[in-house]
């Protein structure tokens, strides 16, 4: 059962077809709500009581580091399909997703630096979130260069996904940092229960940004698979039917 | 289920739990040296050596703040134990007292001389109206 519903989304050219109608509506949202969280969290909302204007970093920071660990998790489930379905599909989806990651790993990595000069006093500390998400950031980059090193892709895809297994628990490691060990890296404000110690008038443009960027990088991830999907499977049939 | 698809998925979830096992062990043996700074009590009970360079944390104990110049002395408290803690140069934004602080400096006879000041921010944001309205309360 579970085989033939995996079987039957997982063709390469049944993903390009579908990926192209949803496409234009999935940037749309994705592009209008990013402008809207932006636009009302950095002009709108209020200024923080004890960090002043600083704060407003946390509109880009929160929404790029969510994603940083949500595109791992979800490269880990390709995988998952990869090795045990051997869906190329997911193999394709893993190699286009890594760096839409490692860029915005890289982008929450910075973004925490800015925020952190004024606000902590220093750019950098290797205290256990930080350090986590710097591994992050080099599995992502250690994924891209493992698949880049064999002229056999078939093997290439193998082991790029048995790399991004074995990475995947460094997940709940960035998650869980701040409360196992004494970090200089404030715990979590939002939890997923429900619970939030920011201001509502903080959170809604911080949800709205967290949304929109979601639907922005799964465009990103759309436009870069499609591509690398057509280049990958350049001399089947269908490629040259389609194109 | 195909038995080699079966056999797939018994090799898949082998190399999550050896990774897991594998990293779970190193943190576990690492386990608090991974902490960024000691609290106060752990920094007493520890017994550093003068002249080995440490993080310090904790709270900046309200009321104890006292300036001169650019010098700056403070008691910094886990609420169990105080450590008084002195520093000149500028701190950052975010110092001050009832507030999170991690000192790197040394341990020299009960007085920690801070080389340099961080602050650590706590998982609140709110805007100042509502910020005077808690302390009120």
């Amino acid at each position: 059962m579970i085989s033939a519903f995996i079987h039957k989304f997982s063709s390469p050219k049944s993903f390009v077809k579908i990926t192209k109608t949803l496409y234009p509506f999935l940037i749309f949202i994705g592009l209008s709500m990013l402008i809207v969280g932006w636009v009302w969290g950095l002009l709108f909302a209020p200024q923080d009581a004890v960090q002043g204007n600083s704060y407003r970093i946390i509109f880009l920071h929160v929404p790029a580091v969510i994603y940083a660990e949500l595109i791992y998790f979800f490269m880990a489930l390709c995988a998952l399909m990869h090795l045990v379905w051997r869906v190329k599909l997911a193999a394709y989806l893993i190699k286009s997703a890594a760096p839409i990651g490692a860029m915005i790993t890289f982008i929450g990595l910075f973004s925490g630096s800015v925020w952190g000069i004024p606000t902590w006093g220093t750019w950098w500390q290797w205290d256990a979130r930080i350090t986590s998400t710097l591994i992050l950031f080099i599995m992502y980059l250690g994924i891209l260069t493992l698949h880049g090193s064999f002229s056999n892709l078939e093997k290439s895809d193998r082991l790029m996904s048995i790399l991004v297994v074995i990475g995947v628990v460094n997940i709940p490691i960035i998650k869980k940092s701040v409360d196992w060990w004494s970090t200089l890296h404030q715990p979590a404000s939002i939890s997923v229960s429900g619970g939030s110690s920011i201001d509502p008038s903080m959170l809604y443009p911080l949800l709205i940004s967290i949304i929109g960027l979601g639907f922005t990088l799964i465009s990103l991830g759309i436009l870069s698979s499609r591509s690398y999907i057509l280049g990958r499977e350049k001399n089947k049939k269908w490629v040259s039917e389609y194109v | 289920m195909l038995q080699a698809r079966k056999n797939r998925l018994w090799k898949f979830f082998i190399i999550l739990f050896m990774s897991a096992g594998g990293i779970l062990l190193i943190l576990f043996s690492l386990n608090s040296k991974l902490d960024l700074f000691f609290t106060p009590s752990e920094m007493l009970k520890a017994d550093i050596k003068p002249g080995y360079r440490i993080k310090l944390g904790g709270m900046v104990k309200s009321g104890s703040i006292i300036r001169d110049g650019t010098k700056i002395k403070f008691i910094a408290t886990d609420f169990v134990k105080e450590v008084p803690v002195i520093f000149d140069g500028i701190p950052p934004d975010l110092f001050k007292e009832d507030s999170g602080v991690v000192v790197l400096g040394y341990f020299l006879d009960g007085m920690f001389e801070a080389e340099e000041i961080f602050a650590k921010h706590d998982e609140n944001y709110m805007p100042p109206e509502l910020s005077i309205e808690a302390a009120e309360i």
